[in-house]
């Protein structure tokens, strides 16, 4: 068997061009969809008002504790019996948001809750409210904390959407099936799209040092 | 809540700033409070002093709202104490009852904290620290308000400090800066909760230095502090508390050097011994 370097070229296209298509906007929308639901239930885990913490809770347990993949067929296979039918795009965005808004949530709760006491007080003696508070003064300091470990809900979700191919998303492991079963040529195709996501989450994780070091430049060294 | 007077406030209370009558408070089952007044004139500065646990820094808390006392009163200035902010007019909170986030807030707007750990935001500048609350609360015009923090910072001699970050600065140069950013808010009352309990020695003393100039320009403020030398120095009145009650009050002088009460004796002389 001869290896067929014309496919590996000509595969390329098909592939990077999923890659902008599909991988690229779903991580994208997802995540930033997802970061604002995770804000939302990290806050409501930490209100005083027990109903609303044991919602968030409950939230946060049922994302954790099942599968991305059976999170991704309830909603697009489970939920046309109930009446929803949702396009592949919605339905994997739904997915990924609700996936990441769980992990997330976490993350963004213990970064709240690290930044010490006396901060939230320094910002009531001057006259804040908490809200604002949370805003100007708390939520700034957790985003220091949060970036190592959001990075690391950024790189695996880049990776997760590999599952929308299953639900019918285009996007770049769906072309590399779909080309690899047309030519047979099972490793070639495979190995490029491994390569393709490689290459992504290393520019990610580039981005996520520049980052660290510009949030870093109020802190000792 | 309707304004109430203070069963037992003097006649004709000018010049009176604050006063606080029967202030109570336990965390839990421990009673950190057991009724406790204090008056604090316009241009007085009142020392709290005691052992730790003894309340003092809750007193302090309490009256700046980051503590809600159980019960008692804060009563704030009459209407021509205002030496700054606006609203001149008294405000008196009754913690018997239930106390809403605007009774708070409004008590927030009267005072201004220095913390023993500086407190200042890691993640803005030594400016950006000062004008925060002025021109994010108080909605002051940002020239006004970035002029005279530039002006206080230079007083405080951190001029050339105005775009660094607090990790930059030395113990004593934060809590310098903590002063300038309680003074930006132009309060009625500066509290002082041990403003050099976690600094070095050698830098307690640039740090007593800028207070003792504030109370010298009529500051009126209240200070929790271990420095009794620097009590001596700078209060009018001396509170001394153990076990959540005022054990002793006096002047300054009297209190620190004839004491009348055992436990003051005791408290003054083990702490000299220290010193």
């Amino acid at each position: 068997m001869t290896f067929n370097w014309d496919l590996v070229w000509s595969s390329f296209g098909p592939i990077i061009g999923g890659a902008v298509t599909g991988t690229i906007p779903l991580t994208l929308a997802s995540f930033a969809i997802g970061l604002a639901l995770a804000l939302l239930v990290a806050l409501l885990r930490l209100s005083p008002n027990r109903l609303l913490s044991a919602v968030a809770r409950f939230y946060v347990s049922v994302i954790r504790g099942t599968p991305l993949l059976v999170q991704l067929f309830v909603i697009f296979y489970g939920l046309p019996s109930l009446g929803v039918k949702l396009e592949p795009w919605p339905s994997a965005i739904i997915a990924f948001s609700l996936n990441v808004g769980g992990y997330a949530a976490e993350v963004i709760r213990a970064a709240i809750l690290s930044v010490p006491k006396g901060q939230w007080e320094a910002g009531h003696t001057i006259g804040m409210s908490r809200p604002q508070t949370l805003v100007r003064i708390i939520l700034p300091q957790a985003a220091r904390v949060s970036v190592p470990p959001l990075s690391n809900t950024f790189i695996s979700l880049v990776k997760d959407t590999s599952l929308a191919s299953l639900i019918l998303v285009t996007e770049l492991f769906r072309n590399a099936q779909q080309i690899a079963a047309f030519s047979q040529e099972f490793m070639i195709l495979y190995l490029e799209s491994a390569l393709v996501y490689w290459v992504i989450c290393l520019v990610l994780s580039t981005g996520q040092s520049a980052l660290e070091r510009r949030l870093d430049r109020y802190v000792a060294h | 809540m309707s304004p109430t007077e203070p069963s037992n406030a003097p006649q004709g209370n000018s010049g009176l700033v604050l006063s606080a009558r029967d202030l109570a408070k336990a965390f839990g089952s421990n009673v950190v409070l057991r009724g406790i007044d204090i008056d604090v004139r316009r241009g007085q500065v009142v020392a709290l002093i005691g052992p730790s646990g003894s309340g003092k820094t809750t007193v302090l808390r309490s009256l700046n709202g980051l503590e809600v006392p159980d019960a008692g009163t804060v009563t704030f200035g009459d209407a021509d104490a205002g030496t700054v902010r606006g609203s001149g007019a008294g405000l008196t909170l009754d913690f018997a009852g239930p106390v809403g986030k605007r009774e708070i807030a409004a008590l927030r707007d009267r005072s201004a904290m220095v913390f023993q750990h500086y407190n200042l935001f890691p993640h803005m500048t030594v400016l950006k620290n000062i004008i925060e609350g002025p021109l994010q609360v108080q909605k002051r015009p940002r020239a006004e308000v970035v002029e005279e923090a530039e002006r206080l910072l230079a007083r405080v001699g951190l001029a050339d400090k105005r775009d660094a970050y607090p990790f930059e600065l030395s113990g004593g140069q934060q809590q310098r800066v903590g002063i300038v950013r309680a003074l930006a808010l132009k309060p009625q009352l500066l509290l002082f909760d041990e403003p050099t309990s976690a600094l070095d020695p050698e830098l307690v003393g640039e740090v007593l230095g800028v207070i003792k100039e504030l109370a010298d320009e009529g500051w009126t403020m209240v200070i929790v502090t271990h420095e009794l030398a620097f009590a001596r120095q700078v209060a009018d009145e001396v509170i001394f508390m153990d076990g959540g009650v005022v054990v002793e009050r006096g002047p300054a002088a009297e209190v620190l050097r004839e004491p009348r009460e055992e436990r003051t004796k005791q408290f003054v002389k083990r702490l000299q011994h220290d010193v």
